[in-house]
Parts: structure tokens; sequence; C-alpha cells
């Protein structure tokens, strides 16, 4: 049985003479928590876009689903998209309707539920993810940037997705709300059989979160594997990632609370 | 949803009475898309006699947060009416999601705000129309100031920018405003020439052209024109600026966004209508001229002899003279309402809408202002 939820295979885009990506590939299982790392400008959100349909490689493959999506139309993608949940960086929520909107918009679009079951569940998926209840009938700009990071969750986990994409989930968040998605995105794997693929910088979240990581550089997969394996790998890139000093700090706190 | 991706034992999730009493079975997938006939069959559950219920959940083959929220709803809900319950059989992965779930529902306080009444609708419509109005009055008061501000000390009046938006106000709007008054001049040309020619007053063409252009419809047409152009652009400016958090910005750095955003744009239209005027009077008489010849057989020397009189001085410096007024009520109200803007992109697509709207009204009310106050005088 096939059990890899995302495939991907000699993945090459370029931006006019920009090489992004040489030849990448790598797979997500079932139910793990896939984080893609790497410094800034090195594709890791270029990939993001791809796999979801938004933006199209030179050449390659990358099988959601078990189901080609290069060179797919918005049309085709559709089924696809019903089955992931996607977070961006900034939110993207839509400024017009308020929170409780934007999360019932996608069901409206989507389930067939009476309204008043509909704003019920909105309710509910913002509860989820930690925003107190007065959050609902606010507006995005009325938001601090940690609970316009709730909502963007919140409104992608509206359908209940086999598969989520975060981009950045605790950039810009203080420690404490950042401790709180990491472990809301635990908690969401660990009762729902999620399946997670995350862009991020945030060292801590992922010793605490994520089951394997990948480190994009150079275009191309300069390792995969758990945080542990990778501590140990001895690509000078790699080490300078893990162990800058920030990410000396990150991994003696996760070695502390082992 | 289309049938393709709906799991096919989403019929059989179910909630009913058990074997006993004292016992309710659920069953099949607790997901979003059966939520809204398991809802209904919650509903239409019987009032259980018993004070202890068992709900056995071992049939249930899958769950999500949106089945998890139900059954927890519906417990809740059992609960209240005094029934001690004991759930029973739900796989090890679902009851952790109950219980995330119970967890997060029990911290959020249920708050619910009804919706207003008409009563207080009007209310917020009056109040916001007032305060509104009352910040136009504050904003141009501010504004005043600043340019009192400014010529007392000439030296920090900001030329670059006044520059700029003498070009982009003024110059690059010459094409627009020079053909359709061109156009206007025609029309009029050609609907007044039938009736002249009835009474056999050709000649008359040219005050009718001629006074018309210069004193009312150049001078209006031209700021019509610029409240479109360039009064939008200025509220879409400062209102994206405002979005992005760049005014906040300019005070952090000690720029007042007054002097750096607003006097430039005032004084560049002030500068830069009253020369478009010129230009449009210009280019409406040429159009009225085109138009006289093969209607009225007026020739183009005939017609420019006529002009001197026909168009008084008086006439023609009333006609640019309102340019400069129209000028400051479209800058004014066009940055007034780009501050307006309150942080979404919705947000300013309104207010500039909201700018363009009010300045053409504005124009049009000081004109007829103006018509009045003129006739008061005599001119």
């Amino acid at each position: 049985m096939n059990d890899a939820v995302i495939e991907i295979e000699r993945l090459n885009t370029r931006f006019g003479s920009a090489v992004v990506h040489r030849d990448v590939g790598f797979s997500v299982r079932r139910g793990e928590i896939f984080a893609l790392v790497g410094a800034s400008g090195c594709g890791k959100s270029t990939l993001l876009r791809e796999a979801i349909v938004l933006q199209r490689p030179q050449s390659g493959s990358i099988r959601v689903f078990g189901q080609e999506v290069v060179g797919m139309d918005d049309e085709q993608a559709l089924p696809l998209r019903r089955r992931w949940g996607v977070m961006f960086e900034r939110g993207a929520l839509f400024s017009a309707l308020t929170v409780r909107e934007n999360v019932s918009m996608v069901l409206e679009e989507h389930a067939d539920l009476s309204a008043a079951l509909r704003a019920e569940v909105a309710a509910v998926k913002i509860a989820l993810t930690g925003l107190p209840a007065d959050a609902g009938p606010k507006y995005p700009s009325e938001l601090s940037g940690g609970m316009r990071k709730r909502a963007a969750l919140a409104r992608a986990m509206a359908l209940d997705p086999e598969l989520l994409f975060l981009d950045e989930p605790t950039a810009g968040l203080d420690p404490l709300s950042a401790t709180g998605i990491d472990e809301l995105v635990r908690h969401l794997r660990d009762a729902l059989g999620l399946t997670i693929m995350m862009v991020t910088h945030d060292l801590d979240l992922l010793w605490r979160t994520a089951d394997r990581v990948a480190v994009l550089g150079d275009g191309r997969i300069l390792g995969i594997g758990t945080m542990a394996e990778l501590s140990r790998s001895d690509d000078p890139l790699i080490h300078e990632y893990f162990y800058g000093p920030r990410g000396r700090a990150a991994r003696e706190q996760a070695w502390n609370r082992k | 949803m289309t049938p393709a991706t709906t799991p096919p034992e989403d019929d059989s999730a179910d909630i009913r009475p058990g074997a006993t009493p004292a016992e309710l079975r659920c069953s099949g997938a607790w997901v979003l898309h059966a939520l809204a006939s398991l809802e209904r069959r919650v509903a239409a559950l019987p009032v259980p006699a018993e004070r202890e219920l068992r709900i056995d959940a071992s049939a249930v083959s899958s769950m999500d947060t949106s089945g998890a929220w139900l059954l927890h709803r519906t417990m809740r809900a059992l609960e209240a009416r005094g029934a001690t319950l004991r759930l029973e059989g739900l796989r090890p992965e679902f009851a952790t999601l109950l219980e995330l779930i119970a967890a997060r529902m029990r911290a959020q306080r249920p708050t619910e705000a009804g919706a207003p009444g008409m009563l207080e609708r009007v209310g917020r419509g009056a109040w916001e129309g007032l305060s509104g109005a009352l910040g136009l009055l504050a904003f141009v008061g501010e504004s005043t100031l600043a340019v009192v501000r400014s010529l007392a000390n000439p030296r920090r009046i900001r030329w670059r920018p006044i520059l700029y938006n003498i070009q982009t106000a003024g110059f690059e709007a010459l094409p627009i405003t020079g053909l359709l008054s061109f156009l206007l001049g025609i029309v009029i040309a050609y609907q007044g020439a039938e009736q002249l020619r009835r009474v056999g007053a050709n000649i008359y063409i040219v005050d009718l052209v001629g006074l018309s252009m210069v004193r009312e419809l150049s001078p209006l047409i031209t700021a019509i024109i610029v409240a479109g152009r360039s009064g939008s652009a200025y509220a879409a400016q400062i209102g994206t600026m405002k979005v992005t958090e760049e005014i906040d910005a300019l005070r952090t750095i000690g720029v007042a966004p007054l002097d750096l955003l607003v006097l430039p744009k005032v004084l560049a239209l002030a500068i830069a209508l009253p020369l478009l005027t010129v230009y449009t009077d210009v280019m409406g008489i040429l159009g009225g001229m085109v138009m006289a010849r093969p209607q009225l057989g007026v020739s183009f020397s005939t017609f420019i002899d006529r002009l001197g009189d026909a168009v008084s001085l008086t006439s023609y410096l009333i006609g640019v003279g309102k340019a400069p007024v129209f000028a400051v009520i479209i800058a004014l109200v066009g940055c007034y309402q780009g501050f307006q803007v309150t942080g979404s992109a919705e947000s300013v697509g309104r207010q500039t809408t909201v700018s363009v709207v009010q300045s053409i009204f504005l124009v049009i009310l000081t004109d007829a202002l103006f018509s009045i106050a003129f006739s008061w005088f005599g001119l």
C-alpha cells in the first residue's frame, strides 16, 4: 500500500536565469508532520505554492493523494483542494468579512448545512484554534497578528481537511501563542490523523512537532530525516542551520524537556 | 458535495435509542458531510426517561471536528436535562478529539450580540453622517493652518511633490480634458445651430458657445474629470498608505502627513486646474467654431472677430476664477477620504468611490452657489 500523501520527483523551478529547485524530490507520508526548512529565499514557499497548484514548475512531478498536480487548472484542482487546507504566511483572511464569515464562507461553498448549523460549526473551528468567542464578529483588521494567524488556521480547518499546508505558522507570534499553535498542530494530527506539511523557520516548532524535516538549500534537498538525525549531519549548511546560536538554544531546550 | 468525494458510509451516520431505554447508539461516519442529517436525527431523539444513560459509540467509524462537536453538544444537552452519561466504546483517537473539543468549548464563554434594531441603525447612520461632516470640517481647518504655517515659512514648502503633482494631475490630463471639451463645444454648437438658424441669428452662435463654455461648462467639465482622475487617486494612495501603516511611519519619523501628502496636492491642483481650464476654454470654443462653419456658415475669422464682444473679460475671469476653488475642494475631499480608510482593501475602494461622488457633488453645489452670488452682485 502506498501511504505517501505527497510525492515530489525531479522538480525543477527557475525564475528567469535563477534556479530555485534542481531535481528536488521527497515524499510526505500519511499522518506525519513534515517540515520544510532552509534559508530565506531558498524556494520553500515556492515549493509549497507548486504543491497547492498556485504556481507551475518548469519540469518534474508532484503527486498529491496519488494525483499529478503539475499542469492542473483550477477546475481540475477543485476536488483536491476540498481535501486540503492552506494557511498562508500573512493569513490572507478576507478583510471585508468577519472572522466567523471567513470560516463559514468556506462551509457555505462546500458543505450543505443550514445557516444556523454553519454558524455553530464556524464557532467550533474558531474555538478549536484557541480564539476567544468575541473574536468571531470581529474583522481581521481588528485582530492582533497572532489572532489573525489563528483565524487563518480556523479557515484552513473549515472543511476538516486530510492534509494541511502551513506557511510559517508561528512567524510573528509571541512565544506563548507559538507554543499554543504547535500544541494545536500536534493535537490535530493525533486526533484527526491529519497529514501536515509546513514551511517554517521556527526551530522550537521543529523540535516540538516535526516528525521529519527536509532542509532545502542550493536548489536541492541537503538532508532529510528527524531533527535528531539532521542535527548529527555533517553537511556544513545543515550544521550552520542547527548549530547557530538560536539553533543551539532550541536544541538544548528540546533535550531538557526530554 | 459531488457524490465522488462523499464517503459511502455517510448514509449510516446515525444516533438512535438502543436495545434498552437507558441506551443510545451512535454509528457511522460522524463527519462534516453527514452533519446536517445527523443534527436532524439528534433533534428527533425522544426525550430519555432514564436518569442514567449509556452511550454506545463503538460503531462510529470515523469522526472529524464537526462530528465530535455534535456529539459533545448532544451530550451537554442531555446532561442539562439532568441525565448522567456514560460514554462507551469510542475509539481512543476519537475520544482524544472529543476531549479537545470539550476543552476548547469550555474555554470559550458564549457572548451573543444581537443584530442592531431599526432605531439603532438609524441612530448609527445619523451619527456617522454627522461625524463625517465634522471630520471634513476639522480637516479643512487643519489644512488651512498647515497652509498658513508653510506660507509663513516658505523654505519648508516641498516643491518636488508639487511639481510632480502638477505633471500628473495637470499635464497628463491635457489629452482627455481637451478632447472632451472640444466635443462639448461641437455638441453645443450643433444643438444651438438648429434654433439660431430658425430666427436667422446665426452670428449669435459665438455668444452661445463662447459664454457657456468660458463661464460655466469648461470649468465644470474640467473639475469633474480631474475629480475622477486625480481626486480618486489621492484617496486611493493615502488610503493604501494608511493600510500599510506608512502614514504612521511618517509620523514616527517626524514628518507631518498633512505637510507631505496633502499640501503639495492642494497647491499643485490649485495651480494646475486654472491652467487646464484656460486650455479647455480654447478647445471648447474651437469645437464650436469647427461646427459653426458647416452648420451656420460662420467663417473662422467672423467667429473670432465676434468672440471679443461676446465674451467679456469679467465672464472669462469668473470662469477661470472658479477653478482654484474647485481644485481645493477636489484635493481636500480626496485626501480626507483617503485618511478615513480603516484597515481593509474593501475600505480603500469604498472611500475612493465616496471621494469621487462627494467631490463632484460639492463642485456642482459650489458652482450653483457661485451663480446665485454673481447674479446677486449683477456680474
